[in-house]
């Protein structure tokens, strides 16, 4: 099934990409409210303050748009993170992301009562970041070098430190529990742009960047010691690969809570089309993470109609009959 | 003491991709056998094969006449052991654990330690020269010493038949020499049949009493090294001009191999 | 051979090879283990004092003191020894079948489907008012069963010409993905008190622990424990790779069922009642490994002292940190095993 030439592997995309698109399409038009492209169109062309158009112009294209965004850059980070640590379960999850902006969220809640979604994005983002920070400052201390055991033993235990203290708090305010729910389940629903816009230069940064390393990916892929024998700056590297993560995977918690699905699951569905090379892998998991989640999100709107389910579950429930097919069809290793 | 070693019309393959096919092989007891083939050419599949570690897709694998996937895999355990391609040790796990593994088919839960597993145990850590290593976790050893901490874990399980995956890779030249010796010794002295895929074509030849060139999903030739190693089969088998000529001290048969190079 | 003892019994029937400094550590490990045992029944709402406790503890202290640690701490305290115990050596039983540092029951998916069938169960049998059809003693049994069954699952779907680790784990931890939407659904469809008392189960608490439920899983434990103990030389065979330990005569698919079945049953038999404690699975054994080393002899009972430790721990400072306040057990595993953890991962990680 793995694509072996690069002119099939650039039709790959060319079809992730229409995919996309299509998929964006339809989380715009279907819905509790369903639309139609014309009606989309004509919101542009001359709105008319009409209730469709306000729909289309203020609720589903600022949620088309961070669901792509929020699904790309979670699939990018799962395959920086599962080359980095060599681990196929690897996630930004690992880094602590997700934990550490969970309990940043509860914390802020129970604590300093803030429940608008506009600042935790910011408290997320905060306790992402220190989380990820501290899974590095604890692999990069000690006397031997940073291992990729070592970072994926000490993102588990920082993350396991803060899934339980948010589940203690959790445990003891059981008043904050219903509010919270929601946002730890993940979800794109009820954004606004504005979460997207402030976030988005660091998403466009490590989408970036993310390219840029690509090639060097390949090379640390093939073990610390080639890397550093082909004269990769292992170091650096690393720190740097953990800095895009934080971007990326930060930002996607910030906007849409921690979805956990895609950042493990996609970079295998990816590698399964375009195989490991890293300059064709990044772009393609970019792609179907968006995708899936675009698809999930649509999804979450039709289950129990006229309530929504979190799109982290969706993700999950979607994405697993098509990983396990994955997983049985795959050759044996 | 087993009697015969066979294969019957053995076909193997990695899903529809056939790498062996309809090959009939007896493997002569007693003597050192060496497969030698261009890389990918399925020797080692072969020998994985013959060790029951890979189910053949038509055929058997016939050990003492029966097929080796019927009988019970300790009874085979007893028979045949396998040194695979670099194997990986568990974090900190040290060399005599990693050897007294060995003794498995012998063993139930309440007896680990007879005085016959330690003898063999013994005499395994000390043919390959790993007395002192015993208590060093095989994962800081270097490549030389965690491949003869391997090979006495095999030669503790005590068979008859010894099957080994390029055992010299990653070994420089006087370690690969030690192991092939130790081989040697262990077939003159205990006469086990030893069978194992090399790369050097001239150590396979000072080395083995048989030598099986494998190549298009068969068997090339095979016989005695002195008898078959020519120019023309070494071009055939690997794809290699070369010429041949006789070892100065052993006078089992040299291959030169052209190429570029300095030339004095 | 310095460090190591041969004892031998019965004209050789029975024979051992003992590594002595490995069984010292784990002597004391578990002498630690025991004195936290007894130190546990002190401390509570009110202090009893570790004397009075022994006292108690075989029959001779004073009414009230019966009451109190008899009556109500032992079977949290034993609850919590033997969850600890059975998680810790699932989570050793399956890092040695998949050799993944990552490999634990949580990441399998096995608590998962316990989490899963408990909310399931909350769900199917409230009726209009939102309260309980049935008891709520059922409820640990739909724990146990989704665990089970969830295992099996996870098991039969990477079965493709056999188990390989790496096929069982990509689909352990999607199933696990599944479980957990499916958990977080229910939780958030159903009524607040649902998702509340859902929440304390995947949490995973001792404190309602009583004796009735001791009786239950105390034996079912201890059963599954000497198993495992006896088996653990399949376990070292095991972990050395598909290829060598089929070569040493181990039917591998085989065992690797026995294991998986075995490992289901432990957590499925500590998750009943205690829920879903995170950590002590995937954290014990790494703990155990780097004290007394790679050999499942010593590394099962030292996994499964050191599990009983974090959890009885955990215990203690959930009933006496916030007292009158009661924090689940399952938020301090993680709290005192991860700095521990992370500080034996920088000490001399070589020796």
């Amino acid at each position: 099934m793995i694509l072996k030439n690069n002119y099939s592997k650039m039709i790959a995309l060319l079809v992730g990409v229409i995919l996309l698109l299509l998929s964006m399409g339809i989380s715009i038009v279907y819905g509790y409210a369903n639309t139609s492209i014309q009606t989309t169109y004509e919101s542009f062309r001359q709105f008319n303050n009409s209730n469709e158009h306000l729909i289309i112009q203020n609720v589903r294209i600022p949620r088309a748009l961070i669901a792509s965004c929020v699904g790309a850059s979670l699939a990018i980070t799962g395959v920086l993170m599962q080359t980095l640590t060599k681990n196929p379960l690897a996630s930004p999850g690992i880094l602590g992301i997700n934990a550490g902006a969970g309990f940043a969220v509860v914390f802020a809640m129970i604590f300093f009562h803030i429940s608008s979604l506009q600042s935790f994005a910011w408290i997320a983002f905060l306790g992402a970041a220190i989380a990820a920070l501290s899974v590095y400052g604890i692999s990069f201390s000690g006397r031997d070098a940073v291992t990729p055991v070592k970072i994926t033993l000490a993102g588990a235990a920082i993350s396991a430190l803060f899934a339980s203290f948010t589940q203690g708090l959790l445990a003891t305010n059981e008043a904050e529990l219903d509010q919270v729910l929601f946002w730890l389940a993940g979800s794109v629903q009820g954004r606004k742009l504005e979460i997207l816009l402030s976030v988005l230069p660091y998403l466009v940064i490590g989408w970036i960047a993310a390219l840029i390393i690509s090639p060097k990916m390949n090379i640390l892929a093939l073990g610390d010691d080639v890397a550093r024998g082909l004269g990769l700056r292992l170091g650096l590297m690393k720190i740097l690969v953990g800095l895009i993560v934080i971007f990326l995977a930060g930002g996607a918690v910030a906007i849409a809570g921690p979805i956990g699905f895609i950042g493990i699951v996609v970079p295998h569905f990816a590698r399964k089309f375009v195989g490991t090379d890293h300059r064709w892998l990044i772009p393609m998991a970019a792609l179907l993470g968006g995708i899936l989640l675009l698809l999930a999100d649509v999804a979450a709107r039709y289950i129990i109609m006229p309530q929504e389910v979190p799109v982290g579950v969706m993700t999950a429930m979607i994405g697993t009959p098509f990983f396990i097919y994955l997983a049985r069809k795959g050759g044996k290793k | 003491m087993t009697e015969s070693l066979l294969t019957k019309s053995l076909t193997l393959s990695y899903g529809d991709f056939n790498i062996i096919e309809d090959l009939n092989l007896s493997i002569p007891l007693n003597e050192i056998t060496v497969l030698i083939g261009a890389n990918g050419c399925g020797k080692s599949t072969l020998l994985r094969s013959i060790a029951r570690l890979l189910k053949p897709k038509k055929g058997s694998v016939l050990l003492d006449g029966e097929d080796i996937f019927k009988l019970s895999t300790k009874q085979v355990a007893k028979n045949l052991s396998i040194l695979p391609q670099s194997p990986v040790a568990p974090e900190g796990l040290t060399v005599l654990q990693l050897v007294k593994q060995g003794r498995y088919p012998y063993q139930s839960w309440r007896q680990q330690w007879t005085e016959k597993d330690e003898e063999i145990v013994l005499s395994a850590l000390k043919a390959t020269g790993t007395e002192h290593l015993q208590d060093r976790p095989v994962d800081e050893l270097s490549g030389g010493q965690r491949q003869r901490a391997w090979i006495a874990m095999t030669l503790a399980q005590d068979t008859d038949i010894i099957l080994l995956d390029e055992p010299t890779t990653y070994l420089d030249l006087t370690h690969q020499i030690d192991v092939l010796d130790l081989l040697f010794e262990l077939n003159q002295q205990q006469k086990r049949t030893i069978i194992m895929v090399l790369h050097d074509i001239n150590l396979a030849c000072r080395y083995a009493d048989h030598i099986i060139t494998v190549r298009d999903r068969g068997v090339y030739r095979q016989g005695k090294p002195e008898e078959i190693m020519t120019t023309d089969l070494v071009n055939h088998v690997f794809d290699l001009d070369c010429q041949m000529t006789t070892d100065p001290i052993f006078g089992t048969p040299l291959c030169i191999p052209y190429g570029k190079g300095r030339k004095i | 051979m310095k460090h190591v003892k041969t004892i031998r019994l019965l004209q050789q029937k029975i024979s051992f090879l003992i590594d002595v400094q490995a069984i010292k550590k784990l002597t004391v490990i578990c002498i630690l283990t025991l004195a936290v045992f007894f130190l546990s029944a002190s401390f509570g709402d009110s202090f009893i004092n570790p004397f009075k406790v022994l006292q108690a503890f075989f029959g001779y202290g004073s009414d009230f003191d019966q009451l109190i640690i008899i009556d109500f701490r032992m079977p949290r305290i034993f609850m919590a020894l033997f969850a600890g115990m059975a998680l810790a050596v699932a989570g050793a039983v399956l890092q040695g079948i998949i050799k993944n540092p990552l490999a634990s029951p949580d990441i399998i998916g096995i608590s998962a489907g316990g989490g899963a069938a408990v909310v399931g169960f909350l769900a199917i049998f409230s009726d209009s008012n939102h309260s309980l059809t049935v008891s709520i003693e059922w409820l640990p049994l739909a724990g146990f069963i989704g665990a089970t069954i969830v295992g099996c699952i996870v098991y039969l779907f990477a079965w493709k010409d056999g188990v390989t680790p790496n096929r069982l784990v990509l689909i352990g931890i999607s199933v696990s993905a599944f479980m957990q939407a499916i958990t977080t659904m229910l939780m958030i469809i159903g009524p607040i008190y649902q998702a509340s008392e859902a929440n304390k189960w995947i949490t995973g608490s001792v404190k309602s622990s009583d004796w009735d439920q001791v009786q239950i899983v105390v034996p079912l434990i201890i059963v599954l424990l000497l198993i495992t103990f006896f088996i653990t030389r399949q376990l070292n065979v095991q972990e050395l790779g598909d290829d060598t330990a089929s070569s040493l005569g181990q039917p591998v698919q085989k065992t690797r069922l026995y294991l998986i079945l075995l490992c289901s049953s432990l957590v499925a038999s500590a998750i009943a009642f205690a829920g879903a404690i995170g950590f002590v699975g995937l954290m014990a054994p790494h703990i155990a490994r780097r004290i007394v080393g790679s050999s499942f002899g010593v590394l099962i009972p030292a996994s499964a002292a050191i599990g009983a430790l974090l959890v009885m721990v955990a215990d203690i400072i959930g009933r006496t940190a916030f007292s009158p306040l009661e924090v689940p057990a399952g938020v301090f595993t993680a709290a005192i095993g991860a700095p521990y953890f992370i500080y034996l991962l920088f000490r001399n990680p070589k020796k």
